[in-house]
């Protein structure tokens, strides 16, 4: 420790912490360096911000009280017009402000079912990569039985005994979709653990706790972070399908509820295009800004996808 | 070889006894248990309520259920539907025809075009080809299958008037070869849909296995030999690009039944799907074990048709 100290010069971090500090800060500045050359990274990210602002904006653009049937003010089922334009619904309610009010339930599921799915994911993947042995059997078949099982069937039958509520179609997603994360944590853990400087930090005396914590999680960061962003666009995909079968909850306004209010009240046979049309798109333009930042992330945190591309 | 067999049978059959006690856990012990449900069904009588609920066993202790409960199972006795009040398994069969009809021809042509597509998006990787491959199947994949019949149905349905807005055949139905048009006609929507769906991450998937492929020094020597570039990509590329997709046709088998779920609701396609959406809506629970249970059934099983035909195809995976 003593040579250690004779070391210490200006520009050079007092500590290993400090080292370690400075590191990660070039680290992700190189990272948003190599982001902004993604194009496909950039635009969806410019999507993703805009949605968020007008999702957060909402109270400011529209008046809320718009959004209850009760105190709908325009025509029923109005085409787009200069005073609606997106057209208005069954019980006059605006269709743009109903889709404004939608991005907050549909952002908010998305972000909290694939919280729940990748605090599962990871915990359960970490342990079972890091512990090994019987545990990590358990795990890994769990896990599989996850995968295997098919997500449709399985997520009807969770959602219909918990109960249509905003909260139980998070819980449905969200202990419905942790798996893929577990596996994709798990064999990253165990390439980390075996990596050269797990075994050097081991050689100086980290504890397992220390090694778990300061070397292999900070290394799956990358590999959680674009496996998330990823996650969330199928979440929001997932919770327009359960909403689309009946099994959302009627009174919160997302776009996938707007979807089957639309659906039931008979939009397609009225060929009321405009009440279907925008939450649809919403959800597609949103979905697809995830996946594009998600494949971005990928190529740049992937060490494996990066060297192939170099090639 | 063999050995590998064995290996992945006994692991199906693991899975699909835990499937089925799953099942179990999840109908019995969570909110919302088997008895209270059927209480609570106002069609039925004081004593039909005693006697489905004597029939189930639900009235001895949860541990001495389990194995009568998996005997039925095995046996296919599946309970009885709230609602129509049939065998559940008959319900089941009525409906799975409709859903064969539906669910294979939009398989094979989003299999064969996604694939046909992949194979050319990853062999000219850049082209415009692939460019406009990969942000098509991006935007498929992103759009919620339902919605995407919801619009097409406004289109050629409403608007066009080309196609039904629903069911399986007109009322009253044709006769003949004229009843097999109608049938066609009828499903040609939703058969469209379903395989716009999926065509995406065939498309994606093929095109990656594609560009690892196009790496390989099998391809520079085929090249070295002369071979044309259609030769090198056809006799050399493609056959081994396609390797991890025989697995994945296979495995998604198991999974169309959910995809049609959606897809039969909005059509109102009196298959399997549809029967789960009115399950859905009529808290039948019995039938939606059903569903989950079949569908289940059906992922192990093309699961380990694709494991063991992938330990056929390729001989390097049993020995590891």
């Amino acid at each position: 420790m003593a040579a250690g100290s004779e070391l210490v010069r200006e520009g050079i971090p007092r500590s290993a912490r400090a080292a370690a500090r400075v590191r990660r800060r070039r680290a992700f500045s190189a990272f948003r360096r190599d982001y902004r050359r993604s194009r496909m990274g950039m635009i969806g990210v410019g999507i993703l911000v805009v949605t968020l602002a007008v999702a957060l904006l909402a109270p400011v653009l529209t008046d809320q009280r718009e959004t209850q049937e009760a105190f709908a003010t325009g025509p029923v089922l109005a085409p787009p017009s200069s005073a609606y334009p997106l057209g208005t619904d069954l019980y006059g309610r605006s269709v743009l402000t109903l889709t404004i009010w939608g991005a907050r339930v549909s952002l908010l599921v998305g972000f909290a079912a694939t919280a729940i799915a990748a605090s599962i994911g990871t915990s359960v993947g970490v342990t079972g990569g890091y512990v090994g042995g019987r545990t990590d059997g358990i795990l890994n078949a769990v896990a599989n039985w996850f995968l295997v099982i098919p997500w449709i069937p399985l997520a009807i039958a969770l959602a219909s005994i918990l109960g249509p509520t905003l909260l139980n179609v998070i819980i449905v997603i969200g202990i419905t979709s942790w798996a893929s994360t577990a596996r994709l944590v798990r064999a990253q853990t165990l390439s980390v653990k075996q990596s050269p400087f797990v075994e050097r930090s081991r050689a100086l005396g980290g504890s397992e706790w220390h090694l778990a914590t300061r070397h292999v999680l900070p290394n799956l960061v990358p590999v959680i972070l674009a496996n998330t962003v990823l996650a969330i666009a199928l979440a929001i995909l997932s919770e327009t399908t359960l909403s689309l079968l009946g099994l959302g909850d009627p009174s919160s306004i997302s776009w996938g509820t707007m979807i089957y209010e639309a659906f039931i009240a008979g939009a397609i046979s009225g060929g009321q295009w405009w009440w279907l049309l925008p939450p649809g798109l919403a959800i597609v333009l949103v979905v697809l800004a995830f996946t594009m930042c998600g494949y971005a992330l990928e190529e740049i945190l992937n060490p494996r996808l990066r060297a192939r591309s170099d090639r | 070889m063999r050995g590998y067999v064995a290996r992945k049978v006994l692991g199906a059959a693991g899975t699909l006894l835990f499937v089925m006690l799953f099942n179990f856990v999840l109908f019995r012990v969570m909110p919302g248990s088997p008895v209270d449900t059927i209480a609570r069904n106002q069609r039925l009588s004081p004593g039909e309520i005693q006697a489905l609920i004597a029939d189930f066993g639900l009235d001895r202790p949860l541990p001495e259920q389990v194995p009568g409960y998996l005997w039925d199972t095995v046996r296919g006795n599946l309970g009885v539907s709230y609602t129509s009040g049939r065998s559940v398994v008959s319900v089941l069969a009525e409906r799975v025809w409709p859903t064969v009809v539906l669910v294979l021809p939009a398989t094979i042509i989003s299999v064969s075009v996604g694939v046909w597509l992949g194979i050319h998006a990853g062999w000219r990787r850049g082209s415009g080809t692939d460019a406009g491959s990969v942000g098509a199947s991006l935007v498929l994949y992103s759009t919620p299958e339902g919605w995407l019949g919801m619009m097409l149905l406004v289109v050629f349905g409403v608007w066009l008037g080309v196609f039904p807005l629903g069911g399986y055949s007109s009322s009253p139905p044709p006769e003949g070869a004229a009843y097999v048009a109608d049938v066609m006609t009828h499903a040609f929507l939703p058969v469209v849909t379903l395989a716009l769906a999926y065509i995406g991450e065939y498309v994606l998937i093929m095109r990656s296995s594609m560009v690892e492929v196009t790496h390989e020094e099998f391809l520079t020597t085929a090249r070295a030999k002369g071979l044309t570039d259609r030769d090198v990509r056809r006799r050399h590329a493609v056959p081994n690009a396609l390797l991890p997709i025989v697995t994945l046709i296979f495995y998604s088998f198991g999974f169309v039944l959910g995809g049609a779920v959606v897809i039969e609701s909005i059509f109102n396609w009196p298959g399997l799907g549809l029967l789960t959406f009115q399950a859905i809506d009529n808290q039948d629970f019995p039938v939606i074990q059903g569903v989950f249970l079949l569908s289940s059934f059906l992922v192990i099983a093309f699961n380990l048709a694709a494991d063991l035909s992938y330990g056929y195809i390729d001989p390097r995976v049993h020995e590891r």
